[in-house]
């Protein structure tokens, strides 16, 4: 089967500040084809489409649609040679019917709404690619997967032959998955040409004729999928020049503090983030999570937190129920929180460090006089805190925004750790720092558990994630699919179950 | 081709927070000097009489005063909401509920000692202000409907509410017709300043402002208005009570105009009529503004929009429309609002292909 090149990018480079995001990259479609793209968070896949769609403008590199060179200056400019991309989040108003959304922005001189044609139009398309969908229904009415069925209509209303799609399946049931499936398959055959940006291995398998790996910005791999398994993926995916350091195992009585039991989570749009979720956390030790980002792990997180209610199991810290418990209370019980969200969530933009360093404190009887607030112990407490935790900076009053990300982290980590937690939980808590703040990060987290804290640690990188953690959870699609000793883990194994593949294994 | 594009400031400048507002309120006379020149009207000599009605005599400072202190206490209670981004445009209707609750005081328990009468005046304005701040603040907080919204409707309903009474069983049979209510009893009348027309209203505003200041900046609740107002979720996130903070800002908002509306029946015009507000509700959100929300830059600018309405008045002695000033105050808001941007930006030139 040889077809013609559809997509043709060669040399593709694109640098943000601090990040080569795509290096040199060279990637091809063929007609009629679904090509699947494949990486970890950070890998650059989402860098890559966004030139291919016109909405960045590569550093370097060219661009053949079809064979003819290409030099987009915005997504419609890309939409007119026909590549349309589909946003994870959709881009549709609730209040208009689908054929309302399908012409929005299309091109055409027409002032009065054909809504006939277009509804007839809509239904045609919609046979042709088994997308069955109401052009009257509105969209508020629709379910993910029918909107998503809109968001694939609209492109190919506006006669888009290459389809981009982020992480399609994210946000819907197994069930809506297949269906998606067939119809991708049903364009393919019909000469469009799919881009599958993803990181489930099983998905690149499913439906896949080819792939296209990446790894830290660069192509690590490209090959038909029917030469291919899920532990050649897996190594391609996440290396396998990692040999994971491992440390001694603290010799103490260890006690159980959290327990999650069937633990069941929805995520902001209704749909299941975290169900029949098992894992137990016992002091001094760091248990990791080896995921990929939006497999459930912000919602976990704002469960153990209180900030999300559980539509299903318990909690128990020390054997005792507190799924009802405040925020407040759970802080109070020792329950810390490192959020993913640094600054807007863990720390508050625009007020000054001292203000920040207080946060969970200000109403403390050490910090105030009845109503009021002691900004004397305040102003020593801050200054306490900026010192045990080396932040740097220059003024305790003036805004935190002034503060470099490393310095952030310190403070909001500081912060944390000094409340005394039982359960430390941080999430991400080294995005976006560089070397030397990432170590004092791991030093102090490292600190906390030797102090007996039990730490749930939730990572990027598998690497630090074996550096770090005396257990290593690996969660997958709402749930923790197996946990492991850090002694008995091997990256292959943990690589191939957070990517959706292999078996259970508890 | 040289274009210019917004960089984001790294820090927000001290000086561009006072520039800015100074910046606008020149650009906005600039404006007006243009408006008036095309009007046919000699622009300085327009300006010349609009400060001399002003500023121009002891009688002028104190005209200008009296405009100003309903705008220092709507502002301020204006600011509360604000600093909490919950956009309270309805300090209008607040006003006119408060000064209905006072008047109902005054003309019925009249025969008080003004010791007693005063304060349950006060009391009663700000509860009714209150509540009318209150109820769109709890659609907010538990249905996440638009405060704008309903506040800015309710406004209509609280003027409406007010001429309902004063055209019909409050209406004084002695007034030939037209909607005003009885007179106060004198012990309804707030004390004046010296033998001006200012009145104690004033010191109450001062007061307010203190208190504000004070709240926000050294109680454990003042804090967490601030936490609110820049994050949610950081809120959240500590286990403050958004709601419940939505609710008491939104009351205590709407209290705070309650009571201008209470200083003004009491204070002015002694009896309950139509018109008790030219629209202080309004101009006290650009008052807020142009304060940037602090309580004492409240009180300052408040002189200032008070000198420009009483300045207005005099302009429509020599055949002026009073919307002029009014156009003028839009244009201020204006020019601030368009001028913020300068204040988290700064332009840079850059060549044909950016970078």
């Amino acid at each position: 089967m040889t077809s013609s090149l559809m997509i043709e990018m060669n040399g593709i480079t694109k640098v943000f500040p601090g990040v080569v995001a795509n290096d040199a990259i060279s990637f091809q479609v063929r007609a009629g084809e679904i090509h699947a793209l494949l990486g970890e968070n950070g890998a650059g896949k989402s860098t890559l489409m966004s030139v291919l769609a016109g909405l960045y403008h590569p550093d370097a590199g060219s661009i053949k649609i079809k064979g003819k060179p290409v030099r987009f200056r915005s997504p419609r400019s890309a939409l007119a040679v026909g590549v349309g991309m589909i946003y994870q989040h959709f881009r549709l108003i609730d209040n208009f019917t689908v054929a309302e959304n399908i012409i929005l922005g299309a091109s055409g001189g027409d002032i009065v709404l054909r809504s006939k044609a277009i509804e007839e139009e809509a239904a045609r398309l919609s046979e042709k690619y088994g997308l069955e969908i109401n052009p009257q229904a509105k969209v508020s009415q629709l379910s993910l997967g029918e909107q998503q069925r809109v968001e694939i209509l609209k492109m190919l209303y506006r006669g888009c032959d290459i389809l981009i799609m982020d992480e399609p399946t994210t946000v819907l049931t197994p069930q809506e998955v297949k269906e998606l499936f067939k119809m991708m398959r049903k364009m393919a055959d019909q000469g469009k040409s799919i881009v599958l940006i993803t990181h489930k291995l099983n998905e690149v398998l499913e439906v896949a004729d080819s792939v296209t790996v990446l790894r830290r910005g660069k192509v690590v791999g490209n090959a038909r999928t029917a030469d291919l398994d899920e532990k050649v993926l897996t190594q391609m995916m996440v290396g396998k020049e990692l040999t994971p350091s491992r440390r001694e195992v603290l010799e103490r009585s260890r006690e159980l503090i959290l327990q999650l039991d069937h633990l069941m989570v929805l995520g902001d749009q209704g749909n299941v983030a975290v169900k029949d979720l098992n894992l137990s956390l016992y002091s001094g030790e760091i248990i990791g999570i080896a995921g990929v980002a939006g497999n459930g792990q912000r919602e976990l997180v704002e469960a153990i937190a209180g900030l999300r209610s559980l539509a299903g199991g318990s909690i128990k810290m020390d054997g005792q129920e507190i799924s009802a418990l405040s925020v407040r209370e759970r802080l109070a019980r020792g329950i810390n929180i490192v959020p993913e969200d640094r600054l807007g969530m863990g720390l508050v933009p625009n007020l000054s460090v001292m203000e920040n360093a207080i946060l969970h404190n200000y109403s403390k009887p050490e910090y105030s006089r009845g109503f009021l607030l002691n900004y004397k112990k305040i102003r020593a407490y801050t200054h306490k805190l900026v010192k045990d935790f080396d932040v740097a900076l220059a003024d305790i009053n003036h805004p935190i925004n002034y503060l470099s990300g490393g310095n952030l982290q310190k403070l909001l980590l500081g912060r944390e750790i000094s409340q005394h937690p039982r359960l430390l939980v941080a999430s991400y808590p080294v995005r976006g720092l560089d070397v030397a703040a990432t170590e004092s990060v791991f030093h102090l987290l490292l600190q906390e558990r030797a102090k007996g804290t039990s730490i749930l640690l939730i990572l990027e990188d598998l690497e630090d994630i074996f550096r770090l953690a005396d257990r290593i959870a690996v969660m997958y699609a709402g749930t923790i699919k197996a946990v492991f000793d850090i002694q008995q883990a091997d990256l292959e194994t943990v690589g191939l179950l957070m990517l959706g593949g292999g078996e259970t294994q508890l | 081709m040289i274009q210019y594009k917004f960089i984001k400031r790294e820090t927000e400048s001290l000086a561009s927070h006072f520039i800015v507002p100074v910046l606008s309120i020149v650009l906005a006379l600039l404006f007006g000097w243009i408006f008036l020149w095309l009007y046919g009207i000699n622009p300085a000599e327009t300006y010349l009489r609009m400060w001399q009605g002003a500023f121009g005599s002891s009688y002028a400072i104190s005209e200008t005063l009296v405009k100003a202190i309903p705008l220092m206490l709507l502002g301020l209670g204006l600011s509360m909401a604000f600093r909490m981004k919950l956009w309270n445009i309805g300090a209008e209707g607040q006003l006119y509920m408060g000064a209905f609750a006072a008047s109902g005081i005054a003309l019925f328990y009249g025969d008080l000692p003004s010791l007693v009468l005063l304060p349950v005046m006060g009391l009663a304005a700000f509860v009714a202000g209150g509540i009318w701040g209150l109820v769109p603040g709890a659609m907010r907080a538990y249905w996440d409907v638009n405060e704008t919204i309903t506040t800015l409707m309710l406004n209509y309903v609280a003027i409406s509410f007010v001429e309902s009474f004063i055209f019909g069983p409050w209406k004084d049979p002695a007034s030939m017709g037209f909607p005003l209510s009885p007179r106060f009893s004198p012990q309804a009348y707030l004390p004046s300043i010296g033998d001006s027309r200012v009145h104690i209203g004033l010191l109450v505003a001062l007061l307010v402002a203190v208190l504000l200041y004070f709240l926000l900046n050294y109680t454990k609740w003042g804090y967490e208005i601030k936490v609110i107002g820049e994050s949610h979720a950081s809120a959240r996130y500590t286990g403050i009570n958004v709601t419940r903070n939505i609710l008491l800002v939104m009351l205590i908002s709407g209290g705070i105009a309650g009571l201008a509306g209470m200083i003004e029946v009491s204070g002015i015009t002694h009896r309950l009529q139509q018109g008790i507000s030219p629209g202080y509700g309004f101009t006290a959100i650009i008052v807020a503004w142009l304060a940037r929300l602090n309580p004492f830059a409240i009180i300052m600018v408040a002189f200032l929009f008070g000198a420009l309405l009483v300045g207005g008045f005099g302009l429509q002695i020599f055949g002026l429309p009073f919307s002029t000033v009014q156009m003028l105050e839009g244009a201020v808001l204006f020019f601030l609002l368009g001028g913020e941007i300068f204040t988290k930006y700064h332009l840079q030139r850059s060549g044909k292909e950016g970078q």
